[in-house]
């Protein structure tokens, strides 16, 4: 089945016995027990929870792994995978990360006493340079945020397996609509729900999916050990969410195409960084990869005033973090989403003061292009 | 260690347990979800079911029509109200707009009692009058009054006891007996201020039980809803069919939020009425206060008929200051804790001036002569500590009448 079938086409209430269309929200802490001596299938909705079974299934499927875990945050998913180290153990990751990553990285891992270097991702042999003994986990995002860097994640996978170090991906930028990680070599993938997944900005979640099964258990016993499970109503929304996925995503695609080839043709000066645009330098691994270019493009104002001006004056694109949404949104990283990564770091990035990174929703590409078009020349005279 | 088996469990906890109401509340769906035991009913957000076969379901097919959540809240409120009939609605407004549609038609005609929330006498001066049903609002306090307000084309009696605003009572035993010796005559009672848990109507000879759940039902404001109950197989059929028709019926959140509710009703209620004879008899001895009507008070003059057909006084009352209205409002501005809101019936203590809120589509000169005027103050009683409140009342006082309220006597 292709995924726009697979999408809607799932059990939505195993076992329920009215047969609804819709899953049931089992909104309910507990569960009773048949005797006292035993439980049944669910006891406690921190273990487990009907609603959250049918999500955590639903995107296993999705993205072909055997099991998937959704947690309260993107974060709470990433901090959860973080945990499976332990002190002493070393993270080679990429160094473009979402800002809240790089914070948990840099502030909160490394307290508990697991290293984490920083690499070039899409140097292949500087990745397997920095393995050491103590790596256990090879860490990236592709595309990148916000510099939309592509990775390739065939050979990143088939480095990490010779080193015998977990490999994680998050995918929250493409969703198992446009790149399944699992397929590529990867044995985590990470979404922040609150995205794509979601698309209408109403739930923050996180998932979790992997093809291990001793690995799932790992993640199981953190996710019940931590508490750190999505709520029933959040993992109903989320569900109700993912239906759409591949029309809001197609829809926010061609949205993406246009601007970016307009920005392109008529601001040449904006440097637009679009992996679907033919000469974005990762264009051939993201068509190997993926099966599409994604909803997020940026572009440089020239200054961090003349961005924060053309940010401000727009109509349609509203100011925000977060991305993915039916909406469309801007936002400048550097002041933004990538605030919390450390100074030091940030420099070393190289993120540019003027960066602005675009997230297309589904209105009318017209009337996006002509809000763009009226604010780039309001500046420009 | 010892197990229960199944059967055991089953022979344990029936489909319908004979429990006291408190407890009814709490496990009036007990058999439901072995599947997958969750200890709350889950809230089954769906607009459509799937089929076994063409056809065949398990008895839901779509939303409108009935929703397995809001069964359960039926299924709570049908078993305190002592019937096997109760259905949910999107608010109380459509309930009685359901009951109407369902059992009137052009040409037949209704009694209502005079003093009545505002929001009834106005589905029948502007929406049911507009459809041929004919009405008349008459003294319910009266069985002679009542009576003489019957026509052979009456068809429908419909009370409200305790009324809004003012507290009146009717005395439902007299009037269902009386209504019932009439031909096709049907009696239901608003019952919002008291819930069968108070007063069971059902039981005191009435065909239908009205709530508007948002009130003490829900308990918390957080929703919109009513519902009806009766012993009437047919009538309810008919109201089932009426609600999936005009779509009517409350949505499954709604009815999950109200499920939870419910279930600290008996013991919100107990404190609610506690909570109220407090403030009403505070209020009463204030030298600022000219009147409260709360039939628990010795000077409520229907206090009898309260201990007849009630368990309990309820948490409404109201009352007028020995003020101008003007005056009077401040007063109600003056207040900090007792907040100035419509609805009533939740855990916050609600105040409104009746005048220029639940009533105000009536004319003054028949809100005066109900004994509703522009000065009085509705008081739903919550569950703040009535010392609070009645600090909160001292210092309303004070700001309002500078100091001339002296006199508090906590």
């Amino acid at each position: 089945m292709k995924t726009a079938t697979r999408l809607v086409h799932f059990d939505p209430a195993p076992k329920d016995p009215f047969r609804p269309m819709a899953t049931p929200i089992y909104q309910t802490a507990t569960f009773e027990q048949e005797h006292a001596d035993s439980f049944g299938e669910y006891d406690y909705s921190r273990s487990g929870n009907p609603t959250r079974r049918v999500l955590e299934d639903h995107m296993a499927e999705l993205e072909g792994g055997s099991r998937s875990f959704a947690f309260s945050s993107g974060m709470t998913a990433i901090a959860t995978v973080t945990r499976l180290l332990k002190a002493g153990d070393e993270i080679v990751a990429d160094w473009d990360l979402y800002g809240g990553a790089s914070r948990l990285f840099d502030r909160v891992v490394r307290r508990a006493g697991v290293t984490v270097r920083l690499v070039d991702g899409t140097d292949i042999e500087a990745v397997r340079e920095a393995m050491r003994p103590a790596t256990r986990m090879l860490y990236v995002e592709s595309p990148t945020n916000p510099l939309l860097r592509v990775l390739d994640l065939q050979a990143l996978a088939s480095v990490a397996q010779d080193r015998g170090v977990m490999f994680c991906v998050d995918s929250s930028a493409m969703s198992p609509y446009l790149q399944n990680p699992l397929a590529l070599g990867a044995d985590i993938v990470i979404h922040s729900g609150t995205k794509l997944l979601c698309g209408h900005s109403d739930v923050m979640a996180g998932i979790v999916v992997v093809k291990d099964e001793a690995l799932a258990k790992e993640v199981y016993f953190l996710q019940n050990a931590e508490g750190t499970a999505l709520g029933p109503m959040d993992c109903f929304l989320l569900l109700r969410g993912l239906k759409t996925l591949k029309l809001r995503i197609d829809a926010q695609q061609t949205n993406a195409q246009r601007i970016a080839e307009h920005l392109q043709q008529n601001y040449p000066h904006f440097e637009v960084a679009y992996p679907g645009l033919p000469d974005h330098p990762a264009h051939a691994v993201q068509s190997r990869q993926a099966t599409g270019a994604g909803v997020l493009l940026t572009f440089r104002a020239g200054s961090p005033e003349a961005a924060k001006q053309i940010a401000e004056g727009l109509d349609l694109f509203k100011i925000a973090v977060s991305f993915g949404s039916v909406n469309s949104s801007i936002s400048i990283p550097y002041a933004m989403s990538h605030a919390s990564v450390p100074t030091e770091q940030r420099a070393q990035r190289g993120i540019p003061e003027d960066l602005l990174r675009i997230s297309c929703g589904i209105e009318d590409a017209d009337d996006l292009i002509a809000d763009l078009t009226t604010q780039l020349e309001r500046l420009r005279s | 260690m010892c197990r229960l088996t199944a059967a055991r469990r089953e022979k344990h906890l029936p489909d319908r347990p004979d429990f006291d109401p408190s407890t009814l509340v709490i496990h009036s769906n007990r058999s439901y979800e072995k599947q997958s035991n969750s200890i709350l009913f889950p809230i089954h957000q769906t607009a459509t079911y799937i089929h076994e076969s063409v056809g065949v379901t398990k008895g839901y097919g779509y939303s409108r029509g009935a929703n397995p959540t809001v069964n359960a809240l039926e299924q709570a409120i049908a078993a305190i109200e002592g019937t096997e009939n109760a259905l949910c609605f999107r608010s109380g407004m459509s309930a009685i707009t359901t009951l109407c549609l369902s059992m009137l038609k052009a040409g037949d005609h209704v009694v209502l009692s005079d003093v009545i929330y505002g929001g009834t006498s106005r589905l029948f001066h502007q929406v049911l009058g507009n459809f041929g049903i004919e009405y008349t609002f008459a003294n319910t306090a009266s069985v002679e009054d009542t009576e003489k307000a019957i026509k052979p084309n009456t068809r429908l009696l419909f009370l409200e006891t305790p009324a809004n605003p003012t507290l009146k009572l009717s005395d439902v035993r007299a009037l269902s007996d009386m209504a019932h010796s009439h031909k096709d005559i049907l009696v239901a009672v608003d019952n919002t201020f008291l819930t069968p848990l108070l007063q069971n109507c059902l039981n005191l000879g009435a065909d239908v039980s009205m709530l508007s759940t948002t009130k003490y039902i829900d308990g918390h404001n957080a929703t919109i809803g009513g519902s009806l109950a009766t012993h009437n197989t047919a009538l309810v059929e008919r109201m089932r069919l009426v609600r999936k028709t005009i779509g009517s019926i409350q949505p499954p959140f709604d009815a999950w939020l109200a499920l939870q509710g419910v279930k600290t009703l008996p013991a919100r209620l107990a404190m609610h009425c506690s909570n109220a004879m407090a403030v009403a008899t505070w209020l009463e001895q204030h030298p600022m206060v000219h009147k409260v009507n709360y039939p628990g008070l010795d000077s409520f003059p229907q206090k009898a008929l309260a201990e007849k057909q009630q368990t309990g006084f309820g948490g409404m009352l109201s009352f007028e200051l020995e003020a101008n209205t003007v005056d009077s409002l401040h007063f109600i501005d003056a207040l900090r804790l007792c907040t100035c809101a419509e609805s009533l019936g939740s855990v916050e203590t609600l105040v409104t001036n009746p005048a220029t809120a639940s009533h105000c589509d009536l004319p003054l000169e028949q809100r005066e002569q109900l004994g509703i005027p522009d000065r009085l103050i509705r008081l739903s009683v919550g569950l703040e500590s009535p010392k609070d409140l009645i600090k909160d009342f001292e210092q309303a006082f004070a700001a309002t009448f500078n100091g001339n309220a002296a006199g508090s006597g906590e």
